[in-house]
């Protein structure tokens, strides 16, 4: 029997190897469906819901599905899961402390990208306003608590030789926030904190010292809008 | 029983501030001040902040010359990563810098001379208000108009493509630069189709030059009487006495030409300017330790730099500027609306500026940073538009910024517009039965001529109008002119 599954995406026929994350299938297929927290190849963490779709009239989170044959239609770009994701991205943006005009990701941010691909002008939830203390005593990185939408990706990704991760989540529910090991901060490397920086998908983990370096213009979403890459792959 | 005025908002100025003058039982007018009413506190909220951020968050202070604050805040940061004082960079950093600088002092100046104050000139202080403003220059001069909005499209294109867009760029950063100009680049600002083009600014530069002479010519009593007093002057010069509105050693003169100000290092300039706080302003009053509170107040912006330089490194400025200091027998000029014609001979260095830089092959090298040797501590200089800007940082050894002190134009143009408001208050208002809105437009025409940016000054939010009040002897307001 074989393992390849065909499903459609808003109509668009597709092919995937049965039990590869919706997400990742999505992808190869040229369907962009919009992530904060996954990362391909790494275990999923469904934490940010922005990648919400709808398999057999039910909402999932595609970075979490393994597609099998049941998938059937799936939906994805209809006007009420763009309200749903635009929703997601406001609620981000009022729970932390987000300054786009000053913050050295602008550009190269992904919150901010999915802000503009789905028009949003002012959130429709208060803004929290919560207090949150900087982290700068790393060498190499600077973090910037306010930022941080809990994706967990620097927790899983951003590990030592032993396996240890530098990152971490501190406290609970409102209290929550990313802290960073001070003793193995201390002595990160270039390069590890240069892959955490690019790797968290707003401002939060600033590489230490090269903030700006970038022009504007040849920042990732100067010149086409966030998920652009994806859908011309297959066009 | 004397009486108050108040003038709020005071128009086309930059920022929101108001103007109080008080009036004795004669009607003559007893006192008069300049109130900047608003207060943002950038200095406080940038601390924690990491210190490459700055010259980012820093230049949000104003939507008119941000960068002034980008390249003054990248300049002290210079210091602060071991890149030297102003001439530490690459050639491709330091140019691609003053090229931005002086684009943005292209397009200000001619905002400024244009948009705001040439209403004024071409339309009759006293005209109607209704059309005494830009658009009543567009119908009335469709051609000076034209002209002036292509000088300020021109300027900003020169900030787009330097720091990457017209307004709240980044291309300054600490050490250097983050681009380079392109072969198309250079070739679209320096021989682009008209009026775009370097040699066509010039051009329209010297004509504005020529436009205010004529002007001076036909209405002298008006322009030399307006408001005259005498101050000491203040501006960053090059080494050699040039003018250099990107870079250079402190020089204060004072009213006679003298040197009260020699050429320091402004690495110290805190050894040199002291700032008191009034009571009723938000906005300080910078002066010269040295001399003293009395008599240490300067003025700064382009009648200070025109009267603290020893020459201009450009021919058609250097010309006017010849011309500009016979006036006054080579003596400091005084002479507040002159602040006008020097504004617009520095247009005309812009351009010739301009166009040197963009004929630089450096431009287009990829050497874009340096850095050396870290500091805890910068200050950054630059002559903005309006006169001296002074930045100040400390970090601590987490590289986020513990101080930060910002001197701006407006607020060591304090007190000397305080002075002229002063002086014109008393000229045209004292003694008169009834205080009309022409009288009430000089008012603002005296601050109007130093360009002020009250939002800047107090850090505020940048909301133009200022309003001007009038209080009788009583304490109580009777008249409030919200023009």
């Amino acid at each position: 029997m074989s393992d390849t599954i065909k499903f459609t995406i808003d109509g668009k026929e597709c092919t995937g190897k049965k039990g590869q994350l919706l997400v990742d299938v999505a992808a190869e297929n040229g369907v962009y469906i919009p992530v904060l927290c996954h990362w391909k190849g790494v275990k999923p963490a469904g934490s940010c819901r922005i990648c919400t779709v709808k398999v057999n009239n039910r909402y999932v989170t595609a970075c979490t599905l393994p597609i099998d044959e049941n998938c059937g239609d799936i939906e994805n770009n209809t006007p009420e899961l763009q309200d749903i994701r635009k929703a997601i991205v406001e609620m981000l943006f009022v729970e932390g402390n987000h300054f786009c005009p000053a913050c050295e990701k602008s550009g190269d941010c992904d919150l901010q990208g999915l802000g503009y691909k789905y028009q949003m002008m002012v959130p429709r939830f208060p803004y929290a306003f919560e207090r949150r203390e900087l982290d700068a005593k790393s060498p190499k990185i600077f973090l910037e608590k306010n930022r941080c939408i809990f994706c967990k990706r620097c927790i899983r990704m951003i590990k030592d030789e032993k396996g240890r991760s530098y990152f971490a989540f501190k406290g609970r529910g409102k209290t929550l926030e990313i802290s960073m090991d001070e003793k193995l901060a201390a002595n990160i490397s270039d390069e590890l904190a240069q892959e955490a920086m690019d790797i968290c998908p707003v401002g939060a983990i600033l590489k230490k010292e090269v903030g700006f370096v970038n022009p504007i213009g040849k920042r990732k979403y100067d010149n086409e809008p966030i998920g652009s890459d994806i859908e011309k792959s297959q066009q | 029983m004397t009486k108050k005025i108040t003038i709020e908002p005071v128009t086309r100025v930059e920022g929101h501030g108001k103007v109080t003058i008080k009036l004795d039982k004669d009607k003559n007018v007893a006192q008069t001040r300049l109130h900047i009413v608003e207060f943002r506190g950038f200095e406080r909220f940038v601390q924690g902040r990491p210190y490459w951020e700055a010259p980012v968050l820093v230049q949000r202070l104003c939507g008119i010359c941000p960068v002034s604050h980008h390249l003054a805040a990248a300049k002290a940061l210079d210091v602060i990563v071991g890149a030297g004082t102003g001439d530490g960079l690459t050639p491709t950093g330091e140019k691609m810098r003053r090229l931005m600088h002086y684009g943005q002092i292209f397009q200000s100046h001619a905002l400024h001379f244009f948009h705001l104050a040439s209403p004024d000139f071409l339309l009759g202080y006293d005209a109607d208000p209704a059309i005494r403003n830009v658009v009543g220059v567009a119908l009335n001069y469709p051609e000076l108009a034209t002209q002036g909005v292509m000088m300020r499209k021109y300027g900003q294109e020169i900030i787009s493509h330097t720091a990457g867009k017209k307004i709240h760029g980044t291309g300054a950063i600490p050490g250097g630069i983050n681009k380079n100009l392109t072969t198309e680049e250079r070739d679209l600002l320096l021989k682009g189709d008209d009026p775009l083009n370097a040699d066509k600014m010039i051009e329209w530069a010297q004509g504005a030059v020529d436009f205010f002479k004529d002007y001076y010519l036909k209405n002298r009593d008006f322009i030399d009487n307006f408001a005259y007093f005498p101050s000491n002057h203040f501006s960053i010069v090059r080494k050699d006495g040039a003018m250099d509105l990107y870079h250079g050693v402190m020089r204060a003169v004072d009213a006679e030409g003298n040197k009260v100000l020699n050429d320091v290092d402004y690495q110290e300039y805190y050894k040199y300017i002291e700032e008191e706080v009034r009571d009723w302003s938000y906005m300080k009053f910078p002066y010269i330790k040295e001399l003293g509170k009395d008599k240490g107040w300067y003025r700064v912006g382009p009648l200070a730099r025109l009267n603290c330089c020893d020459f201009i490194p450009t021919p058609k400025a250097q010309k006017e500027f010849e011309a500009f200091r016979a006036h006054t027998n080579g003596k400091p000029n005084n002479y507040c609306l002159h602040t006008h014609w020097a504004r617009l001979i520095e247009l005309l260095h812009a351009g010739e500026m301009i166009k040197e830089l963009l004929q630089d092959p450096d431009l287009l090298k990829d050497d874009l940073v340096v850095k050396g040797q870290k500091t805890n501590e910068g200050v950054g200089l630059i002559e903005a538009p309006r006169g001296t800007l002074f930045h100040h940082y400390k970090i601590n050894e987490d590289d986020q910024i513990t101080m930060a002190n910002l001197i701006v134009s407006t607020t060591n143009n304090n007190e000397p517009m305080n002075r002229s408001v002063n002086f014109v208050a008393k000229k045209m208002m004292s003694g008169q039965e009834v205080i009309t809105e022409p009288m009430k437009n000089a008012v603002e025409i005296a601050i109007r001529a130093y360009d002020p940016c009250l939002s800047c000054a107090t850090h505020a939010l940048g909301k133009m109008p200022l309003d001007i009040q009038l209080v009788g002897a009583d304490g109580k307001e009777i008249d409030h002119y919200r023009s």
